[in-house]
């Protein structure tokens, strides 16, 4: 008997918890410094590119990337590090964190030379933003269904049609996105688009803002209407953009910051229930505990495994939807086992406060970088069902 | 561990612990068997291949293989739901090498295997007390057992023909005995080192069920996935189905959850000088996290597979009963939970995250 799901046992190299000291430190001293405040962070977007420049003052960002291009050539464990002691001190990682997980990536695999020196040295500074342009209006979980059409034209093509959802689009310097440049064929309903590096100063694109439920600026819809593109910004090959998707997916998907957007609620929850909590807040929290271990375990193994060159897809999907279901349900869970709190204590109020925020962000955390039930589904084909 | 000639060394001990199991612990074979002439062969293959006492040297009557080795043993045994006391004997033997004491042969069990329980040793060196759910107990031969004495903890091999043994069963029918300890003589007894503590047995316990565990729910995954791609109804295999496809994605994840959390209580046990705090998050919050995973991957499991499952002459019963009962041993996953709950709010919220991020 063998399933197909295997974790490695990796520890984290000693150079990286030398790296954690000083990531704790930087972070540390930011928020002494009154950058932010890791209790009010999630009202935010996270947009600070002060903060962001002096990341890549540091060589946090980009941190895995060859040297030529403003990299540090250092390991995914040594990144996984930085990534996670950000996400638990809740630090303003928004301007730059979308180009350090995949933009950067996907420009390193396909964009030309020219563009790679410029830009990737850009983000490893911490002065660029990158959205990501997928969703639309009548396309959303799914992808392939996209229309904002890109049309050959001398020296490259012309967008136009509207992506929706957009993150930070609002700050964002590039977007790249997902065209279609040919009709999908009978055989194969996922040709015919293409990925695209925007300039998002490009005239003919329009950025509108779009409020949400949690009261944060961050959705945008972005509108093209003739934008002109050049062809070097064809990032991979014309047609076939669904082959380009491999490995880097199951970084996205297994990162640190899949379980732990809402884990200042359980450092708040352990200030309420103080040192002596009773057996039922102990046991609770207990579980909570044992549940994130478990997590960051998983989470640590398919990053070791990537950084010895496997492929942990299924792993890494399977940290994703495991992951934001716990983050998801973390408030709601809290606020059961602070119940019987002394509704006027003082780290009762901090502690509702944090998790009201939290419960308010809530739904995304399954619905961003692909729902559970796409996820799911890519689970299944992982395991032989479809 | 790790070099080339380790590993090669493990691959070889999984690949002959599969096949020893496969032909002789089929659980199939095992439901459809008339009577219980499997059992004795099954004992003798693992004992004469050294598995049973892999944990102690040679030099005890050992086999003398690796934590990490029998750590593998046990998560291939629990992926065939194997209903002998091989996990017992080598616990036990494992305990007994911890004082230097000598392996006897046969059938080995443990006590006390349940949280919250105490046997004593008096100044006379004879030990008393009561231990519940004792695994395999009417079983073994010899009970491996710590007890408490004026100068500390005491290892202890004793015959169990010297316990009082009330025979229970857990829901798998595998026994859970209560014994009593009236003032027994041990055979052989050493004082338990200094390294040792008062919860050590019960870690390492609980590390073992975790492990097999993680095994069994490695084994339901396998077996809902085949049978989903195998039963058509409605016309198709009902792997086509959207919901099944995502009831098995869920089940996923729960055994992933189990091996990650289990394989990295093993480890964590294999490279540690001593049970310390790391030891002690990574095994309570595995058997805390196996445990759930295994209520929420039978119960999918069961679901997937239909009547046909819950049927006495269908095998999936034998992995997800035991994944029910292991639950119970060596602390359940509320005992855990306790015990991990009260210490981290007992080191302030300020500690939790430098603690999880020690490794």
């Amino acid at each position: 008997m063998s399933t197909p799901i295997r974790f490695d046992q990796i520890r984290l190299p000693a150079e990286a918890q030398v790296l954690r000291r000083e990531v704790r430190a930087f972070l540390q001293e930011e928020i002494a410094a009154g950058t932010y405040d890791p209790r009010l962070a999630d009202r935010e977007s996270g947009y600070h590119p002060d903060f962001s420049r002096r990341m890549g003052e540091r060589g946090w960002i980009g941190m895995t990337w060859p040297k030529r291009y403003g990299g540090r050539e250092r390991s995914f464990l040594e990144r996984y590090v930085v990534t996670e002691e950000c996400r638990v001190a809740s630090a303003p990682t928004g301007m730059h964190f979308t180009a350090d997980r995949q933009s950067g990536p996907i420009l390193l695999k396909y964009a030309n030379e020219r563009i790679k020196s410029d830009i990737l040295r850009r983000i490893t500074r911490g002065e660029c933003c990158f959205c990501i342009g997928m969703s639309e209006p009548n396309s959303g979980s799914d992808l392939f269904a996209a229309r904002t059409r890109a049309t050959a034209v001398d020296g490259g093509f012309r967008i136009n049609g509207t992506k929706i959802w957009t993150t930070g689009a609002n700050h964002a310097h590039y977007m790249i996105g997902l065209f279609r440049t040919s009709a999908p064929t009978t055989e194969n309903r996922r040709h015919g688009l293409t990925q695209f590096l925007v300039d998002m100063k490009t005239p003919g694109i329009t950025v509108n803002p779009i409020a949400d439920i949690s009261g944060v600026r961050h959705f945008n819809e972005v509108v093209f209407e003739d934008a002109f593109l050049p062809a070097d910004h064809v990032l991979g090959r014309v047609d076939l953009a669904w082959q380009q998707a491999t490995s880097e997916l199951a970084y996205e998907r297994s990162g640190p910051e899949r379980f732990l957007e809402t884990a200042g609620v359980l450092f708040e929850l352990m200030r309420v229930l103080g040192e002596r909590p009773d057996a039922r807040a102990a046991e609770g929290l207990g579980r909570l505990v044992a549940q994130l271990h478990t997590l960051r375990r998983m989470s640590i193994s398919v990053n070791g495994m990537l950084q010895a060159g496997k492929e942990p897809v299924l792993e890494g999907s399977l940290v994703k939807d495991v992951g934001t279901l716990w983050e998801q349900a973390l408030p709601s869970r809290a606020r059961d086992l602070a119940a019987f709190v002394d509704p006027q204590s003082s780290a009762r109020k901090a502690f509702d406060e944090v998790v009201m925020r939290a419960i308010g962000i809530a739904p995304k955390l399954t619905i961003q970088g692909g729902t559970t039930e796409v996820l799911r589904g890519i689970i299944a084909r992982g395991l032989g069902l479809r | 561990m790790g070099d080339a000639g380790a590993s090669g060394l493990r691959e070889m001990l999984v690949d002959t612990t599969t096949r020893m199991l496969g032909d002789l612990a089929d659980p199939q074979a095992l439901v459809n068997a008339k009577d219980d002439s499997w059992k004795a062969p099954l004992w003798r293959a693992l004992e004469e291949a050294g598995l049973t006492r892999a944990w102690a040297p040679e030099a005890l009557n050992g086999s003398g293989a690796g934590l990490a080795d029998g750590f593998e043993i046990l998560r291939i045994a629990g992926s065939f739901a194997v209903p002998v006391p091989l996990a017992e004997t080598l616990l036990a033997a494992w305990l007994l090498a911890q004082a230097g004491l000598r392996i006897p042969a046969g059938v080995l069990s443990v006590a006390p295997a349940s949280e919250g329980e105490r046997l004593t040793i008096g100044a006379d060196g004879r030990i008393s007390g009561r231990a519940r759910a004792v695994p395999f107990a009417r079983d073994a031969a010899h009970l491996a057992i710590v007890a408490h004495g004026a100068e500390g903890l005491t290892i202890a091999l004793i015959r169990a023909e010297d316990c009082t043994i009330e025979r229970r069963s857990n829901i798998a029918g595998e026994p859970r005995d209560d014994v009593t300890f009236d003032a027994v003589k041990a055979i052989a007894l050493a004082d338990a080192p200094a390294k040792f503590r008062d919860e050590t047995l019960l870690l390492m316990g609980a590390a073992v069920r975790a492990i097999q565990m993680s095994g069994a729910l490695s084994a339901i995954l396998e077996r809902s996935v085949a049978y989903a791609n195998e039963r058509v109804a409605f016309e198709r295999p009902i792997a086509r189905f959207q919901v099944i496809q995502h009831n098995l994605a869920r089940l996923a994840g729960e055994s992933a959850a189990a091996l990650a959390a289990a394989g990295s209580a093993g480890d964590a046990i294999a490279n540690a000088a001593v049970f310390d705090d790391a030891v002690f998050l990574e095994v309570a919050s595995a058997k805390v996290r196996v445990g759930e995973a295994a209520g929420e991957g039978s119960a999918i499991a069961h679901q997937v597979h239909g009547a046909i499952g819950f049927s006495a002459e269908h095998a999936l019963h034998r992995f997800t009963q035991r994944l029910w009962a292991w639950r119970d041993d060596f602390g359940s996953e509320s005992d855990w939970a306790l015990r991990l709950g009260n210490r981290v709010a007992a080191n302030g919220a300020d500690a939790l995250w430098p603690m999880l991020a020690a490794r």
